[in-house]
């Protein structure tokens, strides 16, 4: 009986069970009140604009069931203000609307953890398919629809990949705060994604989606009913990722301990800072686009098709405006938890703190100036094309300055080989190919064999798999100590570390010479035998990639559910700050606010860790 | 116990020694017999053009992954820690000889690069498409080769040749071609891939792309631009035969369709909306 009590109120339950309830709230309304009164609806069997309206619902209703009104609403009849919700507790905090921003973390890793490995199973679905040089395996809209959402799930959930689970759990600690400036829209952030993650799996009751994940136009308007849910999952991360990087902003600006300047801020809260500033001027161009696209299905307006005077060319500018600035929201994460790290291990302090700040922030200033490249031979703006080429260049200097900082601070140092460490040195190793095959794709003559084919495939995913996911994994081999306070196996992490990076590398890096050398598109369900060997070579590296996942989970699980053996407060000898709390971090993070006096990079300089000061809890701050 | 550690002068020397030494074989390497594996080949003057681009980009490539490979190992096998205790490093934090001499190198490169880029693509529009108004325009006479991209095939136009549509893409030898790409439906890519030619096909757009022929071959022809379900069948070849071939296949393929000439919409350089309403 207590089982079924406990799940009445405001929880992952109820909220499931509400947005279910919504959905059909939302078809039926649309199909009995707008349905019969809109004539167009009569020449098509299907009511998308019922579809639309039961998402809508859906959400709305989810919404409503982890009790993110209850809030506002209490406010409207004048309660007072209060600060915290369901902070303490066991599990169940885990499974509902909790402002504690540590809980969060750990939400957001396990979430997207799982919608992670859901993408990573899609793209061994593809493997599969290209096996063979002829389509067998899958039908060609299924394998389309595979890629849309192997494609959609990773540049959508990813994009929170490092911001949701570490910087939501290490911001405050890092700055010496108790909390995120608005906790209940981190707690949005968080919801808000695993919504759009459901919704963008069940795309496949629609008939799926034709355009992989840039939805590009006029293929989207003519496309399924499923390609509705790549829109809204888009448009709803977008609304997710603006939050979150308005609440990081927020809270780096304003809530800093007393004596922590901005040059004493560790550097990941620099790469925080910078990404969030592309999230909050990049994802609202998403919005508005992606509800451009929505509108011109659903309720036929006519912003992107060009027989009614709207243009194909606006959506892909937006979308890449948008788009560029995106894949570093994804790989400015991963530079600056590399340069965290790395001073860690190689027992130095990081070294040329001012340029690493100044390279993150310019690839921040860069990376809205380069959006055109995506469209070199699209016919547009031909004249601006030598523009386009030499900013895009121009941004590997301050991603040379990442490099730079990096290599010096590990020149001389006292180099330990740990498993966060690994992976941050795989780093070097996989964005130095990745960036060096982006001066490809960036020069314009030689682009004009990369452009759309598997050469450009295999740019992005060193960059963005071996940048961030690497970077991903160093976060949690590197902090989950502290998140739950058990250490994770050292040795299963080195076997993880080494399949990993070894079955990567075998996956990706044949890919260059499929598309250059064998011309192979993107995006295909059958390509020349020729290439039969190579690719045959890549899908068996990408199952034993998909091991190398497995194995990882393996030992998440033995490690923290089965051994649970305790990690100690510091395991890593850092001096920073999050290191000299307990492990867990108790739930109000610090009893008194601590003081800083230098950075937390003082190794070989006699510079001692902050202390944090003990004392009565000083309340609710 | 080991020798000595090296004074700091030598460590950074050796770096340095060991970095040019290497990026100096392996560029000499890469530049000499680079040009003959890089892509696109030698089916055009854009594809040479783009073949050396590639053979340029390379050879600068080739000296950074050399330089940081000699660093890598260096650092990682000579700087590891030993022994149980911690020990911190030697606590640097800048070196304003090592800051300027890179950003310096870097920016060098970079302007180089994009520079030479610039350069290359100006010359003939590296057979890349530039829409209505190209800018890169080669000089001298151009035969006009209409690329229209449906779901899920490309047929071809030769306006010169009273709009004559064939289904085959057919370009003489050792002639300029002024490509015009358009598409009747969703968004296609152009892409001769021997010839270096990309270009997107994009409904009511006249995207102009220039090669020029070298001598007869065939060349692979494919969609590069996800358009839908059959977008991976969306290929076919062409061929690039000697001048009075060229004439002989013109004839022939004029009264094959002749036809159905007259339904053919008037030769125009968009066909969106669709004048004759094609199922799209």
């Amino acid at each position: 009986m207590s089982v079924a009590r406990r799940l009445v109120g405001f929880n992952l339950f109820t909220a499931c069970v509400l947005g279910v309830g919504g959905w059909y709230a939302g078809w039926f309304s649309a199909h009995a009140v707008v349905g019969p009164s809109l004539d167009y609806f009569a020449d098509v069997d299907f009511n998308e604009l019922s579809l639309v309206l039961g998402y809508i619902g859906g959400v709305l209703g989810f919404l409503i069931g982890l009790g993110f009104f209850n809030y506002p609403l209490a406010r409207l009849r004048g309660y007072p203000p209060s600060l915290r919700e369901k902070e303490q507790g066991g599990i169940g905090r885990y499974f509902s609307l909790c402002t504690d921003h540590k809980v969060v973390g750990i939400q957001y890793l396990v979430g997207i953890g799982l919608f992670f490995f859901i993408g990573g199973l899609n793209a061994m679905l593809i493997r599969t398919e290209l096996l063979r040089p002829d389509h067998q395996v899958w039908p060609a809209g299924t394998y389309l629809t595979i890629v849309g959402i192997h494609g959609t799930m990773m540049m959508g959930m990813m994009t929170s990949g490092i911001l949701g689970p570490f910087a939501n759990y290490l911001i405050p600690i890092l700055i010496g705060a108790r909390r995120m400036a608005f906790p209940r829209i981190e707690a949005l952030t968080f919801w808000l994604l695993m919504a759009a993650g459901v919704i963008l799996e069940t795309t496949i009751f629609f008939g799926g989606f034709p355009t992989g994940w840039t939805g590009y136009q006029p293929l989207g308007t003519e496309a399924n009913p499923g390609i509705d849910c790549y829109y809204l999952f888009f448009a709803l991360v977008g609304i997710s990722m603006t939050l979150l990087g308005l609440n990081m902003i927020a809270t780096i600006v304003t809530m800093r301990a007393p004596g922590l300047t901005w040059s004493r801020l560790p550097i990941f809260v620099w790469g925080v800072l910078s990404t969030a500033a592309l999230m909050v001027l990049a994802a609202p161009v998403l919005i508005a686009t992606l509800s451009m696209a929505l509108m011109d299905r659903v309720v036929q307006t006519n912003f992107f098709v060009a027989a009614q005077g709207g243009s194909a060319y606006l959506y892909e500018n937006l979308f890449w405006v948008f788009g560029h600035p995106e894949v570093y929201v994804l790989a400015l994460p991963g530079f600056a938890i590399v340069l965290e790290i790395l001073p860690v291990f190689a027992r130095k302090p990081l070294w040329g703190y001012r340029l690493a700040v100044g390279g993150l922030l310019g690839v921040t200033l860069l990376s809205f100036f380069v959006w055109q490249h995506h469209l070199f031979f699209s016919g547009i703006n031909a004249d601006l094309r030598p523009f386009f080429m030499l900013s895009t260049e121009l941004i590997s200097i301050p991603t040379g300055l990442t490099f730079l900082c990096g290599m010096m601070t590990l020149w001389r140092g006292q180099i330990r080989y740990s498993v966060p460490m690994l992976f941050c040195l795989a780093w070097f190793f996989n964005f130095l190919i990745g960036g060096l095959s982006g001066v490809f794709l960036s020069d314009t003559p030689s682009d004009t064999t990369t452009h759309g084919s598997f050469f450009s495939m295999a740019h992005f995913h060193y960059t963005i798999m071996g940048g961030l996911v690497f970077t991903f994994f160093a976060g949690i081999y590197y902090w989950v100590p502290k998140m739950t306070g058990f250490q994770l196996n050292e040795r299963l992490g080195k076997i993880h570390f080494w399949t990993m990076f070894v079955f990567f590398n075998l996956t990706f890096f044949p890919l260059f010479i499929a598309g250059f050398q064998g011309g192979m598109p993107r995006r295909v369900v059958t390509y020349p035998h020729g290439l039969q060997f190579l690719n045959d070579w890549v899908s068996v590296s990408a199952f034993l990639l998909g091991g190398s996942m497995l194995l990882f989970l393996y030992n998440f699980v033995k490690s923290l559910v089965f051994d649970r053996i305790p990690s100690p407060a510091d395991p890593w000898g850092s001096k920073s700050i999050e290191w000299q709390l307990p492990s867990p971090v108790p739930v109000q993070n610090f009893d008194r606010i601590p003081v800083f006096s230098s950075d937390p990079y003082g190794y070989g300089e006699g510079g001692r860790p902050v202390v944090v000061p003990a004392g009565a809890p000083a309340g609710m701050n | 116990m080991a020798t000595p550690a090296p004074k700091r002068a030598e460590h950074g020397k050796r770096v340095i020694v060991g970095g040019i030494v290497l990026s100096v074989v392996a560029t000499v390497l890469v530049a000499v017999f680079g040009g003959r594996f890089l892509p696109p080949g030698n089916g055009s003057v854009q594809a040479s053009g783009q073949v050396l681009d590639n053979t340029v980009m390379l050879a600068i490539v080739t000296p950074v992954i050399a330089g940081l490979l000699v660093f890598f190992i260096y650092v990682l096998s000579q700087f590891r820690h030993r022994g149980g205790a911690l020990v911190d490093g030697p606590p640097l934090r800048d070196d304003s000889r090592v800051r300027v001499w890179w950003i310096v190198v870097t920016s060098v490169t970079v302007l180089f690069l994009a520079g030479f880029g610039t350069f290359e693509l100006l010359q003939n529009g590296s057979g890349g498409g530039q829409g209505p108004d190209p800018i890169a325009v080669p000089a001298g006479t151009k035969l006009p080769v209409q690329v229209i991209a449906q779901q899920w095939q490309f047929t071809y136009r030769y306006p010169t040749y009273g709009g004559l549509e064939t289904p085959q893409l057919v370009l003489p030898a050792n002639t300029y071609i002024e490509l015009h790409v358009t598409s009747l439906d969703a968004i296609h890519s152009f892409w001769a891939i021997e010839l270096g030619v990309k270009a997107d096909a994009n409904p009511g757009v006249d995207n102009v792309a220039f090669v020029k022929t070298k001598g007869p071959r065939t060349f692979h022809v494919r969609c590069a631009e996800l358009c839908g379900l059959w977008h991976g069948y969306m290929f076919n070849n062409g061929r690039v035969v000697p001048e009075a071939q060229f004439t002989a296949w013109v004839k022939s393929q004029q009264s094959d369709f002749a036809p159905i000439a007259k339904y053919l919409p008037k030769y125009s350089t968009t066909y969106y909306p669709d004048p004759q309403r094609r199922a799209g």
